[in-house]
């Protein structure tokens, strides 16, 4: 019955979070497009920074330069990445094209979930060694990186 | 030293902050992640797992990796309630929602092994720290905008643990509810978790992003587990004690 009574009020405080967030549309979250100035990728410290390559080193599996993968159908949109090769080795990945169909505004209601704490997305600058994301195993940045890494074998 | 190799079609990156460390002790990892692409694959004709799906090899003669990855695939099955499933919806077994952070967990110990104290592994996105990075800090994880793969929405402070990051990716694809094979999860679009180890948070990160909204209740009520949870709405749901990883630790 506690149980029965503690998962009523879940689906109850969760139902009428629903509600509050399809009424009011106060929130309107930073649109990416104007938050594309600041990087994430970590900042190299002068410590860690190689030496510089000399610039026709093909000593690595790839020839260095930057390389455009294919364009991947997302079924949502399209995915393309850049593959920066440096030394021969891959240096960086970029995404040249990502789709983004989030939806357009929120409410955001501290009480949604019981004990847990609900907030908006926002972007940081904070710089960062690492980045955890599931980008990188989908399919279409699969498919793009290889067309890419398959420009630059040597 | 860092570097990374592209291996089971994502990008795998080793950085040892050690001083000692050199290419041997990479290849040592990457030599492992070699091995079980060729065993775990299912992209892959040759491999033990594909051969075992075609009816090639019959269970007395698997190898001891595989037993071990098919034990510890019906184990999680039990502890999250059936949401973490390798039969697949084709008929077939894939246990690559596991294999990644028990590969990384592994290769985290080849590098404990050969003396090092300060690394980390991140294959695709899963990521195992240890020790400091080069500047004698804690390693700073950011949780990827599942909406701008350029950006970040959070910076964790990470000092041993394994962060695992679970998503629709690009939405409407890839992960499906294994009690109801024909949805796919679509109302969240990422679930990061933070776990005592790599294994522990992928294995958990897969199976409660399979539970859709309710998952990050799952992770709550998991001892040692955290999680961040985003929506289709750019919203974001934490689990109690996340914030601890978000301030600054010593």
């Amino acid at each position: 019955m506690k149980k029965f009574l503690l998962s009523s009020s879940v689906i109850l405080a969760f139902g009428a979070y629903v509600l509050l967030k399809s009424a009011r549309s106060e929130y309107v979250p930073v649109s990416p497009a104007t938050v594309q100035n600041d990087q994430i990728t970590p900042a190299p410290d002068s410590s860690s920074v190689p030496p510089p390559q000399p610039p026709a080193n093909n000593s690595g599996a790839f020839k260095d330069g930057q390389y455009t993968g294919s364009v991947a159908d997302a079924y949502y949109g399209n995915v393309q990445v850049m593959a920066v090769i440096q030394g021969g080795k891959i240096a960086d990945v970029q995404f040249l094209e990502y789709p983004n169909d989030r939806g357009t505004s929120v409410r955001i209601n501290s009480q949604a979930m019981p004990l847990l704490t609900d907030e908006a997305i926002m972007a940081q600058s904070a710089n960062v060694d690492i980045i955890s994301g599931a980008t990188q195993t989908s399919h279409a940045f699969r498919e793009s990186l290889a067309s890419a890494l398959a420009k630059a074998k040597n | 030293m860092r570097e990374t190799v592209v291996l089971m079609g994502m990008p795998v990156t080793v950085d040892i902050a050690d001083a000692q460390a050199d290419q041997k002790d990479m290849d040592a990892v990457f030599d492992y992640f070699r091995y079980i692409d060729e065993k775990f694959s299912t992209y892959k004709d040759t491999s033990e797992i594909t051969k075992i799906n075609n009816g090639e090899i019959g269970i007395s003669d698997w190898s001891e990796d595989m037993k071990t990855v098919f034990a510890l695939s019906l184990k999680t099955k039990e502890e999250t309630g059936g949401y973490f499933d390798i039969f697949a919806s084709n008929g077939k077994y894939d246990p690559s929602g596991l294999v990644k952070g028990w590969a990384i967990y592994n290769a985290a110990k080849i590098l404990d092994e050969r003396g090092f104290k300060n690394f980390y592994i991140d294959a695709g996105g899963d990521i195992q720290v240890r020790g400091k990075n080069s500047k004698g800090k804690n390693w700073k994880i950011g949780i990827r905008n599942p909406f701008n793969p350029q950006k970040i929405v959070k910076a964790l402070t990470i000092k041993e643990e394994g962060v695992a990051t679970s998503g629709t990716y690009i939405r409407g694809q890839h992960i499906y509810n294994p009690k109801k094979r024909n949805e796919f999860i679509n109302d969240i679009v990422s679930l990061t978790v933070i776990g005592p180890n790599i294994y522990e948070a992928d294995r958990f990160a897969t199976a409660a992003f399979a539970m859709g909204r309710k998952g990050i209740l799952f992770i709550d009520g998991i001892k040692n587990l955290e999680g961040y949870m985003i929506d289709n709405k750019g919203v974001a749901t934490m689990t109690a004690g996340f914030h601890k990883y978000t301030t600054q630790r010593a």
